[in-house]
């Protein structure tokens, strides 16, 4: 079980645009707020309402800055992580008990929660923090790729995508198959240059990221400047301009 | 990694227990009646009070017959199988000793090789990860292995094969430490990679994703200061090898063999504290920690 | 290898949904409840919704963890212990209500002005004033007065709309978005949605902001201004387009009051003979009146009348903005931008407007009856918020921004910035401020609107003020939201007048929703010489125990918005969308398990047992038996009542008799009703005479309102004249030169008040604050989830400042202003300006609110910048209470703060720390494993 398929049917995966993200961690919550309903146990949350609140997310946003190597502004990056649902799982191979697998239909990574000993190895395998174990049920808790939606005929046909890809406000989120190059997510993917994380884990993730745009390249000296030619210095050569121009409308 | 008491409890007296077992099954000493079952207690109750202790950190320890079923990837499942098989095959060997003063001499090769193998397959569960550079690589296994083995030749009284693993364990012990600090930079991962943005310039973290803190913050960042983790490497080694050696090189009676087991396991609770508190997860490049 | 488990991918999701209207913010997005077993499960936002489109941010999808919050109060309350112990005593409704009564019916029929009625971020403005207005206190307002009454005032008064709830970018043809001190939480997912859109089409941001987070984080250019100098920034880029000439003349001249002639003597437009502004049409150099069929109006049109030469609106915009004064040389330093970098924005955006022009094929009319067949875009929009607003110049700087973006003809115009009806609407159909009170009778009309000189103003005979928070006084004339901010600081005082009872809903006064927090602590727990509260009563109505609730005497708990009825009505602070009008409800999708009721359902039983005309029958009877009986049977105007879809027989929209099923449909409908504007309406809405036709069947306006976008504000020249001494209503002596300044008719930008009051020196920093995207003011903190997310606020410095005071993330710091000090974390930030610090809005707790645990990193290490700000500026010794507030509109000038920093030791815990407060409704349970339904 923990053996990890040589191939999947599908790769279903997310595409992150970190050039579009605006860091409001609506997907964080949605994601909280389905799957605390939903897959397995609740996500749990300890301290609540105390001084050391902490609870079991399974997708979290970052913030980073980049101060430009040729000097400049810095920027400012949101940066969703959630589960990359890698092609060489790392947490599946380490799991005990088999309740770690990765799925061969749709590739994606998921925890049979009844089998998990709750040892975390997986966790420790895991070299994106994508897997929290949950204090109050002692299980290791994952994303799921929302697979109780993508595939859930209760739900209306253009909902069935994970929660925090139907949520997203600004679209920064992509839902599809890598497997098919003509895919949405592949097609971005291949467009915009989406990355791997940590590639040097050789992990494979299917998950990929869509580099921000270039920045801050409104230069002092601007090939734009003959548009602000003036047509006059003072005001009264400009009201002479404006008679000429208005004659001529 | 946070330095959980129960896995540094389990992987330091099993560890211990199975070197002596390894002893034992090597015939090494090869004694009979009580006295092997005062041997055999003690190698037992090392070995099967570690992985006692390993359970307290899991989630649903009642559950734990399910982790023999991943041997063929699973290192954990593997240590399980190992574990139990080397217990069983020295608890035969061991019975023989005890009730019928006889030493099948091929089980207890074949038992000493079992033990090795666990504490070989507990090594590996993280020396295999490469989340954590510092524990990704074969010194990591070595290590365990000569440890084990050093324990296992001061409980067995095999003098001059103590002294012998004890002066490894030195060595692979400093060159473990002097190769981990460099594991996490040469390991080629930083928070340019982690995120993807290092091309464009030098990456910091600015807000986390959550102002408390989580489980992965609870596992795997855990700072030990730079002057701290330097004392306590000497003091591990002074407990661990130093004392041990002096002990056994003064005389040899049951006074300075009790110090330096004593003091021998006190320094691996530490060298195997260390073990988890400096050892970096690669997550914590995600919250600006190293 | 084994078989993989079973799953079951296609789980039952829930019971039921039902769909109604968010309160996580003011946003009011459309969501889907899920139902099991009666509990919320799972919330989502609604597709079909027209604000939201499915969509919904992490403070929507939270919800569940607000309407099981532990901090919700569970009954009415009687203070028992002294105001701010937190010691109560739960009555019963019959009590409470009988309480109010005994308390504010005397008041009535005495003298209703001793009753102040504010609400904070309420969403039924329409309904409240209603109330305040039938039980006749000049008295009322909500919280525009400290959010963003600039930008709105600014706005309608210029062009007859604002941001936000008034318009929008044309997300889906605009090529270059600019954003003025915007920051995550108003509008927001319209917002992201927007940006979103236009990152798609990869199209372009410039974010103007001092922080670098959020949309600016996205924003292609960021421009890291000096906080308080948009203004100038914004007329540096004006001084740059009109030099290159790089504007709009065709629109100007056709839809504004730049070819309107002033009169040279008085600064006030001229009108013919029936008081149609004047124009001179270049085909007959002749003047006209403005609206006159087949003229063309003429940008340098002069007029020779009594001796004198008058010109044009336009010729005094040239002469006022061609000055060096405004050259990006001369402002570069100033605003920390450099004048290379204004220059590249100025010729960026004129490339995008004029060079990216398409037309969209569609026909049109406008008001003089042309019939244009096209729709030329200008396909550069701009968006502005709290940032540009806050400051004593904001409603300037506001207007500089309209100014900008009418010059280069982008407002109504395909790709550039768009109105949502009911806007346009220019503002002189708003109503005007109305003060005067009779015993037992209402007021003679609604309290809020626009003035339009001094005969405006809501001043008593004798000349002082006539409403408790001195708003439409010569202080702030034109104060068209109220002064929220100034209620208990001048009610303490006495000045203008002592009052009885303060009524208040959903303001947070004690707390972040004040500046000068700890003075209004002490303010509303103060006795005068005979022991009494110098506030005598103090009544309040929350749904949650925030730190508000301790200085009451009464509590009335209000529903959560998941309990309750509400409408979102065109008569208050609509949801509609450029190309439709829309409102929405929000019903009883749970009951309160709790002894509460909407506050709104409350007003409809209180305002009977007073006898309120309108809110009892001619029996005597109580009119309304609750909140939803009102937003059905109620009657503002023939036809029109607080909802406009589905009246009459249910297929009316907009005009209507009443239809008894009204909620029912809306139910059906998904909680809301939208209606699409017709395809030759959806531009130029003030002049297109398919909108306004459209616009009068819809109910909006009463008849046709076309319009010129006011470049130059004639209201504000009246007052300056007032001010020059012409006029009966003359403003007191010390104001003269204020008004004569701050209030002139043409944009202008002057440095915020704080930087001329304290030494700069002394005081080198900006401080600011802005909300997160993941919490909405203090709500947040009492929601297990979003708390995680933001539990405490370090002091976000510059990488500069973090240098210079050898600073570490961790280190804590003392922050001095004239005002005050506090003690706090800070962490760096390199994306900020580098004289700039700021932190996190609302997120610091008093301790003992909120239903959480008094050692909760909110009250530990949270912060509020509250503390050290005053609602007057600092005193310059001649004794008057000079308002740290806008002098035109009022609005709190809470983003003008200056202040210093340096390093401390590690304080226990962040300063100033108040008592523990104690709490009516405990604490929260330590472990949540939220899951419902079988």
């Amino acid at each position: 079980m923990t053996e990890l398929p040589a191939q999947t049917n599908r790769k279903l995966g997310l595409v992150i645009d970190l050039d579009t993200c605006v860091g409001c961690h609506a997907c964080v919550v949605s994601c909280k707020g389905w799957n605390t309903e939903n897959y397995g146990a609740p996500l749990s949350d300890q301290s609540a309402y105390g001084a050391n609140p902490s609870g079991t997310f399974l997708n979290r946003v970052h913030s980073y800055e980049i101060a430009p190597e040729t000097g400049g502004v810095a920027q400012l990056i949101h940066f969703p992580k959630s589960c990359l649902h890698c092609e060489d799982a790392p947490c599946v191979t380490v799991c005990p008990t088999g309740a770690s697998y990765k799925r061969l239909e749709d590739g994606i990574v998921l925890v049979n929660e009844s089998d998990c000993i709750g040892c975390g190895l997986c966790a420790w395998a895991c070299p994106y923090g994508a897997r929290e174990m949950d204090t109050a049920e002692g299980v290791m808790k994952k994303c799921t790729l929302c697979v109780d939606r993508i595939y859930n005929e209760n739900l209306p046909e253009e909902d069935r995508v994970p929660a925090c890809v139907r949520t997203c406000p600004a679209g920064a989120r992509h839902f599809g198959d890598f497997a098919d190059p003509d895919s949405n997510v592949s097609q971005l993917s291949a467009e915009r240059g989406g990355f791997d994380l940590m590639p040097e884990q050789c992990t494979k993730p299917v998950n990929k990221y869509l580099p921000p745009r270039p920045k801050d390249t409104m230069d002092e000296v601007d090939i734009l400047a003959p548009l602000l030619a003036p047509v006059a210095q003072e005001p009264k050569g400009f009201m002479s301009w404006l008679d000429k121009t208005l004659e001529n409308l | 990694m946070h330095p959980a008491p129960s896995v540094i409890i389990f992987t330091s007296l099993s560890g211990i227990g199975f070197g002596l077992l390894f002893f034992l099954g090597l015939g090494l000493p090869a004694p009979t009646a009580w006295a092997a079952f005062v041997f055999f207690v003690i190698a037992y109750l090392l070995a099967v009070g570690g992985l006692l202790a390993s359970t307290f950190h899991l989630g649903h320890p009642e559950r734990f017959l399910k982790a023999f079923s991943q041997w063929r990837s699973s290192w954990l499942s593997r240590e399980a199988w190992l574990s139990i098989a080397a217990l069983i095959t020295m608890a035969i060997y061991g019975a023989g000793l005890v009730f019928y003063g006889v030493a099948i001499a091929p089980l207890g090769w074949i038992g000493a090789l079992l033990s090795i193998a666990t504490i070989y397959a507990t090594s590996m569960i993280y020396a295999q990860l490469k989340t954590v550079p510092r524990w990704n690589t074969p010194l990591t296994s070595l290590l365990f292995v000569v440890v084990a083995l050093a324990g296992g030749a001061l409980l067995s009284a095999n003098i001059n094969a103590a002294m012998m693993f004890l002066l490894a364990t030195g060595v692979i012990q400093v060159a473990y430490w002097i190769g981990g600090d460099q594991a996490l930079r040469k390991s080629g991962t930083t928070l340019g990679t982690a995120t993807g943005l290092g091309k464009d310039g030098e990456v910091r973290a600015f807000e986390p994703p959550h102002t408390g803190t989580n489980y992965l913050l609870r596992e795997f960042v855990h700072v030990v200061g730079r002057k701290h983790a330097a004392k306590l490497r000497i003091i591990s080694l002074i407990l661990m090898i130093g004392t041990p050696i002096l002990a056994l090189s003064l005389t040899f009676n049951h006074v300075t063999a009790s110090i330096a087991v004593i003091t021998h396991v006190a320094g691996v609770f530490v060298s195997r504290w260390l073990f988890f508190a400096q050892a970096e997860h690669v997550v914590g490049l995600y919250y600006g920690k190293r | 290898m084994k078989d993989q488990p079973y799953l079951d991918t296609s789980p039952k999701v829930s019971d039921e949904i039902r769909k109604t209207t968010c309160y996580m913010c003011a946003c009011r997005c459309g969501i889907n409840v899920h139902l099991k077993d009666g509990e919320v499960a799972y919330i989502e936002g609604n597709r079909d919704h027209p604000v939201n489109q499915g969509v919904l941010c992490a403070k929507g999808s939270a919800g569940i963890m607000q309407v099981n919050a532990p901090s919700r109060l569970q009954a009415p309350l009687k203070r028992v212990g002294p105001r701010g112990s937190g010691e109560f005593e739960e009555i019963s409704w019959e009590e409470a209500l009988s309480l109010a009564e005994s308390w504010l019916k005397p008041i009535r029929n005495e003298n209703p002005e001793k009753l102040a009625f504010f609400t904070g971020r309420d969403q039924s403005q329409s309904f409240t004033s209603f109330w305040a207005q039938n039980y006749g206190t000049p008295n009322y307002a909500a919280h525009g007065g400290f959010c963003s009454v600039n930008m709105a005032a600014a706005g309608i008064y210029t062009m007859g709309g604002a941001f936000w709830e008034f318009g929008q970018p044309d997300w889906d043809h605009t090529k270059l978005l600019m954003i003025f001190g915007v920051a995550e939480d108003h509008d927001s997912n319209p917002i992201k949605m927007g940006i979103g859109k236009i990152k798609e089409r990869g199209a372009r941001i410039i974010g103007i902001n001092p922080i670098r987070t959020g949309y600016n984080a996205v924003a292609d250019e960021w421009v890291g201004i000096t906080p308080g100098t948009d203004g100038l920034f914004i007329l540096a880029l004006v001084y740059e387009v009109l030099k290159a000439g790089k504007i709009d003349l065709h629109y100007l001249a056709e839809y504004t009051n730049a070819p309107v002639l002033i009169d040279a003597e008085t600064g006030l437009l001229m009108r013919d003979a029936e008081g149609k502004l004047l124009v001179i049409d270049r085909k007959q150099c002749a003047p006209a009146p403005f609206d006159k069929c087949g003229i063309k109006p003429d940008l340098n049109g002069t007029l020779e009348k009594n001796g004198k030469i008058h010109h044009t609106v336009f010729h005094a915009i040239v002469e006022r903005y061609l000055s060096h004064e405004y050259a990006p040389d001369a402002v570069a330093e100033r605003i920390g931008v450099s004048a290379g970098r204004i220059r590249a924005i100025a010729a960026e955006i004129v490339r995008v407007a004029f060079e990216e022009s398409f037309d969209i094929d569609q026909e049109w009319t406008d008001f003089r009856g042309v019939v244009h067949s096209k729709m030329t875009a200008r396909p550069v929009s701009m968006h502005a918020m709290r940032g540009i607003s806050a400051h004593s110049n904001g409603f300037q700087t506001c207007r500089a921004l309209h100014v900008l973006q009418i010059l280069l003809g982008t407002v109504e115009v395909p790709g550039g910035f768009r109105f949502k009806p009911p806007y346009p609407k220019p503002a002189d159909i708003h109503p005007k401020p109305h003060c005067k009170v009779t015993p037992g009778a209402p007021l003679d009309g609604p309290h809020l609107g626009f003035v339009h000189g001094p005969d405006d103003l809501a001043l008593k005979e004798d000349g002082s003020p006539a409403r408790i928070d001195k708003a439409f006084t010569w202080e702030n004339p034109m104060s068209a939201h109220g002064l929220m901010h100034m209620v208990i600081s001048n009610a303490y005082a006495g000045d203008p007048y002592k009052i009885d009872t303060l009524f208040m809903y959903m303001a947070n006064m004690s707390w972040n929703s004040s500046m000068n927090t700890k003075g209004v602590i002490h303010m509303l727990t103060d006795k005068d010489e005979i022991g009494q509260y110098v506030i005598p009563r103090i009544i309040y109505s929350d749904a949650y125990s925030s730190e508000m609730v301790a200085y009451a005497d009464l509590i009335l708990p209000d529903t959560t918005y998941l309990e309750r009825h509400d409408c979102i009505s065109l008569l208050d602070r609509p949801i509609c969308e450029a190309d439709a009008v829309a409102d929405a409800i929000r019903w009883p999708v749970i009951k309160p398990d709790r002894n509460v009721r909407g506050f709104q359902s409350v007003l409809c039983d209180l305002g009977a047992r007073l006898n309120l005309p309108g809110f009892v029958n001619e029996d005597g009877s109580q009119k309304y038996a609750d909140y939803g009986d009102y937003i059905v049977n109620h009657i503002r105007k023939p036809g029109i009542g607080p909802l406009a879809g589905f009246r009459g027989d249910g297929t009316a929209s907009g005009r209507g008799e009443v239809n008894p099923e009204q909620l029912d449909r809306y139910i059906e409908n998904g909680g809301f009703f939208v209606e699409h504007v017709p395809d030759d309406a959806r531009y130029y809405k003030p002049w297109n005479a398919g909108y306004q036709d459209w616009a009068v069947a819809m109910g909006l306006y009463d008849s046709a309102q076309p319009y010129l976008f006011s470049l130059y504000v004639e209201p504000m020249r009246k007052f300056q004249l007032a001010a020059e001494g012409y006029g009966d209503r003359q403003p007191p002596d010390h104001l003269r030169a204020q008004i004569i300044e701050t209030l002139d008719p043409l944009p202008i930008w002057y440095p915020p008040f704080e930087e001329c009051a304290v030494d700069t020196e002394a005081f080198p920093l900006h401080a600011l604050t802005q909300r997160p995207m993941a919490m909405y003011h203090s709500w947040g903190t009492q929601n297990a989830w979003l708390r995680q997310i933001h539990g405490l606020n370090p002091l976000y410095l510059p990488s500069k400042q973090m240098l210079a005071h050898g600073f570490k993330d961790g280190d804590w710091a003392k922050v001095t202003s004239a005002h005050g000090d506090i003690v706090v974390p800070v962490a760096e930030m390199a994306a900020l300006n580098e004289n700039t610090v700021w932190t996190w809005n609302a997120i610091g707790k008093r301790k003992g609110a909120w239903a959480l645990d008094e050692n909760a990193p909110e009250a530990t290490k949270g912060f509020l910048l509250n503390h050290l700000i005053h609602e007057l500026q600092p005193p310059k010794g001649d004794g008057l209470r000079w308002v740290n507030s806008d002098p035109v509109t009022g609005q709190a000038a809470w983003f003008d703060l200056r202040v210093r920093i340096e390093k401390v030791k590690l304080p226990h815990e962040s300063q100033p720390n108040f008592e523990t407060l104690k709490s009516p409704v405990g604490q929260g349970p330590s472990e949540l494993k939220w899951k419902v339904g079988s």
